[in-house]
């Protein structure tokens, strides 16, 4: 960057109008769904009926004489490799399982696919789907963490002895056992959060054909990791990764769920590429609901130790995800216990630590990552924490974390990661003025008074988003995401295009990373235009999740920009004979400083590709430059504050949010108005999964989701307004300032509903641990009832 | 797509939808869905498919002017009425947004986008039948449909922003259901 100007702040900061609202607005947008090709057929699975059974026979004869059907195929016609999650830990700690792309000789939950259908149409498809006869040996399912350990319990997989997966043990200080005999306090908590479904509205879905004059298998499909659909398209259907080809159009969303290798995109694929027709598959619904990737069924079970004025000692923790059936490609399941491990300290000064982190596999749908990924968890489990330790100790709850959190930066934590700047104790206490000055405090005291029940809860958190290489290779990821690639390349008319290797669904990608690129180069943003999601075109990328599409891709896309920049001024500083330092660029144009010199980007483009003999020999003709960009430390973490407050209505049981108050820090915001739009969105999906969202299963593993009626996604009459204070620790370890922003809100929101709703019950002694909290725990607790939640 | 020639097909019949002013003759079998047949054998796909059952709000268009859900009526039963579907807010063929899609992006009313045509439509055929809707009755409407990315805020607040814009632009009655601006 040594010769382009700095940016000069002319776009980044600011709340530029998005540049993909036109074509989304007008009906124009472009979704898997969209997408038709002459000849295309359409493709539905046969789904497993039964949560666990060998498969004893599977008939699909009657099928191919259904009305418009035109194939079937079963994992043994189509012959594929499975896919694999793999950590690089040694078998006690992480068993690695086979997941078929259809499968073979067992299933494992109820919606497992078995055949794939393909037809003239969908509706055809389906009339397919009826005429499948599968027999099924049943086996005990096992559905829940305590089953799956139990002595004698069936295995889900034949290799994984207790139905363990991932058992790890971290971070266990030198005489912890000591520091909670010692204690003036000691607290505990149980929590469970329950089985959510990131439910992006856009169903997965693929469209997958055959192109022979590239020789390539072309598949469009929503997900946020291109390339590694792509890898494992390529090893599952024995193809070189050159003649696999994976296009994403416009995405209704993912919030993780499709930032993990499905298996009906690589079997759609497949029958692409056996019957040399262009085969679509769109998930429906109740698919969707029960047999896509859940997350979130977590149990923990922790104690702290804290001194008589409220300062945290020690922290124990035994952490269990219940990942269902198979472990998922890349992040395997790994993913939940392990980040909840390493992470869980969060913004708090905590001395002494040690951990148990375990991933059980049941019967049920298998979990991938969702928005968060086990922070949610952990954050609810330290807040609860502090609020028991502060009504032990008769300390206002703001101030026992006031007591506790990290001032200091950069701080070294016990879990061995170093923190960079925060606004941690400043959050806190603007988050807590602002509930004061709207009067929230003395509402409560009005309402208690009238026999109302108003509570005001708190939470606190910081978030790794700026995970790099290094970062990940200590998770031992055998697939190791961190840096991204960037191209950026100007034509003859001085207009630029850019790649990134991240993977827009719904995060504005097309505006704030131009606005980067606009400002690195002086350049009206309607000359810059972003291209993502094509393994093609861009050369490498991990895609979109943990908050790393600005931290890291939009530094890389900085990067690259000012590389171009540099080989902009150096044409023109050839053309005047002056050093590239003497030049600048503004407006679209070099500029020779104290001087009258100027040359657009057309004119240095022109000769840049069409008189190419004019450039000095040091200078390679074009201008197409790439950058790539990699954080080599611990990462770099945004921090928040939210409160929430909630009144409880005695005759329904029913939580009402009155207020949310968000303090968030992600560093510099490169759109402020896409920053709080990730907020408010994060924090909607929190407050779900705080109070609506849940999959249960019967005792036969069937699902309780299979459609919108049995799932309660919140409207609007749910979701309050919400208030967002923005504070700015600019990042060091990113080109752009800026932190993650796309996870917090989901973070925060879980604690700070569970605690204002404690915080209401206060008067009945009555504590909940459990999310979701139903109408019916709170309306047996305000009405002495006993508590749900022992038994459950 | 249904691509078979079969007209005489005894699962096919010929319909006629009046499609955003234009007619469509349409050969489809009965049992398909509005929303099929707007997005696959008109191609006019602005209209998304979210749940296939009614709840989700994504699928909707304006059956004479009222939202309904495409995807709980079949095409047959829109015969003889007039449809609108998000195509038809742009003005000049899609070239310029109405002022309630500029509210829309104004007020960052949609982040992934797929919801977002449901909630247009929601709100055109809302706002024409209650221009002078306060803000409450407007969440009331937009708790219709389902997002998943925006926390619904903001959707309240372009749609509020919009009918406010509107009704300070036709300060006397203003005879324009869809109050265009003029």
């Amino acid at each position: 960057m040594s010769n382009s100007p700095v940016s000069d702040g002319k776009l980044v900061g600011k709340a530029v109008r998005r540049r993909e609202d036109p074509r989304l607005l007008a009906g124009r947008g472009r979704f898997v769904d969209d997408i038709a090709l002459p000849g295309m057929l359409h493709a539905q699975f046969v789904r497993s009926t039964v949560a666990h059974a060998e498969l004893s026979s599977v008939d699909v004869s009657a099928v191919r004489d259904v009305p418009g059907v035109v194939a079937v195929f079963t994992a043994e016609d189509l012959e594929l490799g499975d896919i694999v999650a793999q950590l690089g830990r040694p078998l006690s700690e992480f068993v690695p399982t086979a997941m078929p792309v259809l499968a073979r000789d067992k299933v494992r939950y109820v919606g497992e696919p078995i055949a794939i259908v393909v037809a003239r149409d969908a509706y055809a498809a389906e009339d397919g789907l009826e005429a499948a006869k599968v027999s099924y040996a049943t086996l005990p399912p096992v559905l829940s963490e305590e089953a799956a350990f139990a002595d004698g319990a069936p295995l889900v997989h034949a290799e994984a002895a207790r139905n363990t997966l991932v058992d790890v043990s971290l971070f266990a200080t030198e005489g912890i056992d000591g520091i909670f005999d010692a204690a003036p306090c000691v607290v505990e908590v149980d929590t469970r959060t329950g089985r959510q479904n990131a439910l992006p509205l856009e169903t997965r879905g693929a469209v997958a054909h055959w192109d022979d004059r590239e020789e390539q298998l072309v598949v469009h499909t929503c997900t946020q990791i291109p390339h590694q659909v792509r890898t494992v398209a390529s090893r599952c259907l024995r193809l070189d990764e050159r003649a696999v080809r994976v296009v994403v159009p416009d995405m209704g969303g993912g919030f993780g769920q499709k930032c993990v290798v499905g298996r009906e995109e690589i079997a759609a694929a497949a029958a692409a590429l056996r019957l040399r027709r262009p085969v679509k598959w769109i998930e429906d619904r109740k698919d969707a609901l029960s047999a896509s990737f859940l997350a979130r069924e977590q149990h923990y079970r922790a104690r702290a130790a804290f001194d008589a004025e409220g300062r945290i000692l020690a922290l124990d923790a035994d952490v269990v995800c219940d990942m269902g059936a198979y472990s998922c490609y890349p992040f395997t399941a790994g993913i939940e216990p392990l980040m909840a491990s390493a992470e869980m300290p969060g913004v708090y000064k905590l001395p002494a630590y040690r951990v148990r982190g375990r991933a059980v596999t049941t019967n049920k749908a298998p979990t991938g990552p969702y928005r968060g990924v086990s922070r949610p968890q952990y954050v609810m489990v330290m807040e609860r924490l502090f609020e028991r330790a502060a009504r032990r100790l008769a300390l206002d709850p703001v101030e026992i974390r006031r007591r506790n959190v990290i001032t200091e930066f950069p701080y070294k934590g016990v879990n061995g990661i170093t923190y960079d700047p925060g606004s941690y104790l400043e959050s806190l206490n603007l988050c807590e003025r602002s509930v004061r000055e709207e009067g929230w405090y003395e509402k409560q005291a009005a309402a208690a008074a009238e026999g109302r029940h108003i509570g005001i809860g708190y939470s606190c958190f910081s978030e790794r988003t700026g995970y790099g290489s290094a970062a990940f290779a200590q998770r031992k990821m055998q697939v190791v995401p961190g840096f991204d690639i960037s191209e950026v390349r100007m034509d003859t008319s001085g207009a630029v295009t850019f790649t990134t290797g991240t993977m827009n669904h719904g995060q504005s990608h097309e505006t704030t990373m131009a606005q980067i690129v606009a400002d690195e180069l002086a350049l009206d943003i309607a000359k810059v235009r972003l291209h993502q999601g094509d393994t093609d075109r861009i050369t490498y990328g991990f895609g979109t999740f943990a908050s790393r599409s600005i931290t890291i891709g939009g530094s890389a896309v900085r990067l690259a920009a000012a590389k171009l920049g540099d080989k902009l001024c150096a044409i023109a500083a050839s053309r005047w004979g002056v050093a590239p330092e003497e030049v600048e660029l503004t407006e679209g144009a070099a500029r020779r400083r104290n001087a009258q010199d100027v040359l657009t980007y057309e004119e240095i483009a022109d000769i840049a590709y069409l008189r190419a003999h004019l450039l000095p020999k040091d200078i390679e003709p074009g201008l197409s430059v790439t950058a790539t960009f990699d954080v080599f430390n611990d990462g770099t973490f945004s921090n928040a504050t939210h409160a929430c407050v909630v009144e409880l209505h005695a005759g329904t049981g029913q939580v009402e949010i009155l207020r949310y108050v968000c303090v968030e820090d992600c560093g510099v915001a490169i759109n402020p108005q896409v920053v709080e739009g990730q907020c408010r969105g994060g924090i909607a999906q929190g407050i779900a999964g705080a109070l609506f969202e849940q999959v249960t299963y019967d005792a036969q593993g069937e699902p309780s989701a299979t459609g919108f009626m049995d799932y309660k996604v919140p409207t609007a009459h749910e979701i309050p307004d919400v208030l967002i204070h923005h504070l700015e620790t600019p990042c060091a370890f990113t080109e752009t300032g800026a932190k993650g922003a796309g996870e917090g809100g989901t973070i925060g929101a879980p604690a700070a509903v569970l605690n204002a709703v404690n915080d209401a019950l206060r008067p009945t002694g009555v504590e909940l641990d459990h999310t979701p909290i139903t109408p019916e725990t709170v309306h047996r607790a305000l009405n002495g009832a006993p508590s749900l939640e022992s038994s459950s | 797509m249904n691509t078979d020639p079969v007209v005489t097909h005894p699962d096919l019949q010929l319909i006629t939808l009046d499609v955003n002013g234009e007619r469509h003759d349409v050969i489809t079998e009965p049992r398909r869905t509005l929303v099929d047949v707007l997005r696959h054998e008109l191609r006019l796909t602005g209209t998304h498919v979210g749940c296939e059952h009614g709840i989700c709000g994504a699928c909707t268009v304006l059956v004479d002017e009222r939202p309904v859900r495409a995807c709980l009526m079949f095409a047959a039963q829109a015969e003889g009425s007039s449809i609108r579907t998000v195509e038809s807010l742009s003005e000049d063929g899609g070239g310029e947004l109405n002022d309630l899609q500029r509210a829309f992006s104004e007020h960052h009313a949609l982040q992934c986008g797929f919801c977002t045509p449901g909630f247009l439509m929601l709100a055109e055929g809302f706002l024409a039948e209650r221009p002078d809707a306060t803000k409450e009755e407007i969440r009331e409407v937009v708790a219709s449909n389902l997002c998943r990315c925006t926390g619904y805020q903001t959707i309240v607040e372009a749609i509020d922003a919009c009918a406010t814009t509107r009704r300070r632009t036709c300060a006397t009655p203003c005879d324009s259901p869809a109050g265009k601006e003029h």
